[in-house]
């Protein structure tokens, strides 16, 4: 136990109140996340009931199989990150950085995937702004379809890398051989976040890519 | 001790419950439901988030502290929509004096 020393503050009574009280600390973060986010859906609740042809017409462009193969990307990306929390708890050194670095490829592979959704858009023109070309009824409103789209991926792409470079410092730390057993909240946290990163995404999929699909 | 050590397997069998039921929402979606549609697809992606607050967030473990936290915070989220949505509703249904 030598090695508390440097993790553990004084203010603290043990370690595990200490771990209680990140938890407690990154739980009201995520809160705060989920009212952030729930301002975005608010607004896309508004307009698709205000617009429901457009959202169909938009959601009708996105490519389902693209999508669905992103949703299993980021929830075996979850899979990982909880079997990564799984081996810092058990303090096995090497099964967490495997887990981390797998983590981190399923990220940048869902980022990928997404880079090429958005890329299709830019060439089918349906990036809203001047340059926006959608043939059809309603064009404005298939277009704030796409504003919400962009600012909805663009934002959980956001967290994504944020995550993906909290990740890699976490891999950095565990090579350094700080976390064991007793002390591994970083880990835990980090995970929390990617976790909720991957509900968000859960949420997405259904409202952006499935509805009007019949 | 940090934390609760689930087993492994329990991570492994959520993940296969989450894939089965990305697959059922995607294969629900191809059917016409009418209104329906929405709320499978929303009921579905509640039970997957549910899976991952209670599982891979170790909520099932956590006390009673994160849960009532937890709770707060969705009954806000639920709040904003409702009071928005009751709003924009409700718009057409009465005519101010004067307009």
């Amino acid at each position: 136990m030598a090695r508390t020393r440097d993790v553990f503050w004084h203010h603290f009574q043990d370690l595990e109140h200490q771990r209680e009280t990140s938890a407690l600390g990154m739980w009201i973060f995520l809160i705060t996340e989920i009212l952030f986010f729930g301002g975005m859906f608010a607004c896309y609740v508004v307009y698709r009931t205000a617009y429901p042809e457009a959202w169909l017409a938009g959601s009708a462009t996105l490519d389902v199989k693209l999508g669905a193969i992103n949703t299993a990307v980021l929830i075996g990306s979850s899979l990982t990150m909880a079997m990564a929390v799984h081996a810092a708890q058990l303090g096995k050194r090497m099964p967490l950085v495997v887990f981390l670095v797998l983590t981190i490829v399923l990220g940048g592979i869902f980022l990928g995937i997404k880079a090429v959704e958005y890329e299709h858009k830019w060439e089918e023109n349906l990036i809203p702004g001047p340059a926006f070309d959608f043939h059809g009824q309603g064009a404005g409103n298939v277009q704030l379809f796409f504003a919400l789209y962009f600012a909805l991926t663009g934002m959980h792409a956001l967290h994504m890398v944020i995550g993906i470079g909290l990740l890699g410092n976490l891999v950095r730390q565990s090579l350094a051989g700080r976390f064991d057993a007793a002390y591994n909240t970083p880990v835990e946290m980090v995970g929390l976040y990617w976790h909720f990163v991957d509900i968000v995404w859960i949420f997405l999929f259904p409202l952006l890519y499935l509805l009007g699909r019949h | 001790m940090s934390g609760h050590v689930a087993p492994t397997r329990l991570y492994y069998a959520i993940f296969g419950a989450l894939m089965i039921l990305t697959a059922l929402t995607v294969a629900v979606a191809y059917k016409d439901l009418g209104l329906l549609n929405t709320y499978v697809a929303m009921t579905i992606a509640v039970a997957k988030a549910t899976l991952v607050v209670l599982y891979f967030m170790h909520v099932r473990w956590s006390g009673r502290l994160i849960p009532i936290l937890l709770a707060a915070g969705v009954l806000w989220l639920v709040i904003l929509l409702a009071l928005t949505m009751s709003d924009y509703a409700s718009r057409g249904w009465m005519t101010a004096p004067g307009s």
